[in-house]
């Protein structure tokens, strides 16, 4: 199954109240999926690069990080610790070297970008918000996933949002039957993934055709085209989400729009709480369609 | 009038207490649904249920001879497998609405999703919206209404069923045909529609049905398979 979530804000007096928001709708999706859970939260796009990582020794890994960083790439970096995650912030200019630097310590990347944080680990979703404090996390907009796993194993690589580009995400319910070809299309053209997983070639076909000059409703009119499968895909960008449904479309999808947001669930049940949902637009999105908001 | 709350309740005890009062002819109120699954199914008697908000999967599943009423939109599998009664949705159903239902009434007054009727097998459907592809696939018997238009593949190695749409089609499925509307349909039309309180006239619907060529098996399409 998988259950995914989303939520743009249009009000920006909701901001403060995004991790909250998100985070009972993935909550309530938690018998949809318990292996892993996950979510990425957009705040306004500031200066610099944040990228986030993940260690299973965060306190071996974590330690003084920002600091010998700072002395190794001459330029400053800040942190913010949450459990297995740390956020490192740092200039554009020295992101690409960070990002080389700290895989050779052996953290994992989770994504970069100048509004994304991702937060992903094996467990069930309210556990997974309680031990990043993602409640407290405000942002414009955000995606979450708890996963049911088939393609890959329950890992913390294998749990979604996937990241494959700056402030670029994926989550996913369903599963895709090409992805290896796919894989291996896209390794050609030097575009590589980390995982065995299916979501993340996905995530990696989106924004390889972002990359190749695609706007996001082009690339996700491409997964149709090339990614065969069941898929609801929902999609993170720096300045809002998209959602597309393979055409057979049995993976389930809800949306609701009000004045002050836009949501999407793979379950009605995890729109109950959101304010004004009795006086909102709800409605199942066409198979084979491309649906996107962007602030 | 018992207004019962979901929420409160639980689920479980919301079923037991409206199986068990079928057949009495009360009238309940379900409270609090906030999109649960498997909201009062296997009702087996008369009784009427009106349910305050949206449910998620198979709501009114099994129905034999209740009224069930949905104010709000219903999940993926609505009214499964129905025998009898009336279900009506005052928004929209997901995907499968009315599958392989037996009988009974099932009445959406917003659009119904992919897959509405499939295998149906004497239940009547009413959409007063649209609906999504693959609708009436292999649908044996009964009417499916549809007062908007259709998605691709309408009714797809169809057996006896009717299918009346007042839109476009989007495309038929193998073995659908447009066939000619007769006054013994029109009149099955007119009633369906004022029993569903549809503000449509019988003469703006085409009717489709099976071309009976995927009946029997024909060896010379055996190297096919």
């Amino acid at each position: 199954m998988c259950g995914i979530v989303g939520l743009f804000l249009k009000n920006d007096a909701l901001h403060p109240r995004l991790g909250d928001m998100l985070g009972d709708m993935l909550v309530t999706m938690t018998d949809r999926g318990p292996d892993s859970a996950g979510i990425a939260i957009y705040g306004p796009a500031g200066e610099g690069t944040k990228i986030t990582v993940q260690s299973d020794t965060p306190g071996a890994a974590f330690d003084g990080l920002a600091e010998a960083l700072s002395a190794e790439l001459g330029a400053a970096v800040t942190m913010t610790r949450a459990d297995t995650h740390a956020v490192l912030h740092m200039p554009e200019a020295v992101a690409a070297a960070a990002i080389a630097a700290l895989e050779a310590r052996g953290l994992r990347v989770m994504g970069t970008g100048r509004s994304m944080e991702i937060f992903k680990e094996v467990g069930l979703p309210a556990d997974v918000l309680e031990r990043f404090g993602i409640r407290a996390m405000g942002g414009t907009h955000g995606i979450g996933h708890t996963r049911m796993a088939t393609e890959s194993a329950v890992t913390t690589l294998g749990a979604h949002p996937f990241s494959t580009a700056d402030d670029q995400c994926l989550v996913h319910n369903g599963s895709l039957s090409n992805h290896n070809q796919m894989r291996r299309r896209l390794a050609k053209k030097g575009v590589m993934t980390r995982t065995e997983n299916d979501t993340e070639v996905g995530a990696a076909y989106i924004s390889s055709r972002i990359a190749e000059g695609a706007t996001l409703g082009e690339a996700l009119e491409g997964t149709l085209k090339d990614l065969d499968g069941f898929f609801t895909f929902v999609t993170g960008t720096r300045d809002g989400f998209g959602v597309v449904r393979d055409p057979i479309a049995c993976k389930p999808a809800v949306m609701a729009e009000t004045p002050d947001y836009v949501a999407f669930a793979s379950e009605y049940r995890a729109f109950a709480d959101l304010p004004g949902i009795e006086a909102a637009r709800v409605w199942e999105p066409e198979p084979a369609t491309v649906y996107f908001w962007e602030r | 009038m018992s207004v019962l709350d979901l929420q409160a309740m639980g689920l479980r005890a919301i079923n037991t207490t409206l199986q068990s009062a079928a057949g009495s002819g009360d009238s309940f109120t379900i409270a609090n649904p906030r999109g649960s699954h498997a909201v009062a199914v296997g009702l087996d008697g008369p009784l009427n249920v009106t349910v305050q908000g949206s449910t998620g999967y198979y709501c009114a599943g099994m129905n034999k001879e209740a009224e069930i009423t949905v104010e709000g939109s219903a999940g993926p599998g609505l009214a499964e497998n129905m025998m009898s009664g009336t279900v009506t949705v005052t928004g929209d159903a997901s995907q499968y609405a009315g599958a392989t239902g037996r009988g009974g009434l099932l009445n959406i007054r917003g659009n119904a999703s992919s897959r509405c009727g499939i295998s149906m097998k004497g239940i009547d459907i009413v959409v007063h919206g649209n609906i999504g592809h693959m609708s009436a696939f292999m649908a044996q018997k009964g009417n499916l209404v549809v007062l908007g238009d259709a998605g691709d593949a309408l009714g797809d190695s169809l057996y006896e069923a009717r299918i009346f749409v007042r839109g476009k089609v989007a495309s038929l499925g193998a073995d659908c045909v447009e066939k000619e509307m007769r006054p013994e349909h029109l009149e099955i039309l007119a009633d369906l529609l004022s029993r569903a309180g549809a503000d449509a006239a019988p003469g703006e619907f085409r009717r489709y049905g099976s071309a009976r060529n995927l009946y029997n098996f024909n060896i010379d399409h055996a190297d096919q398979y």
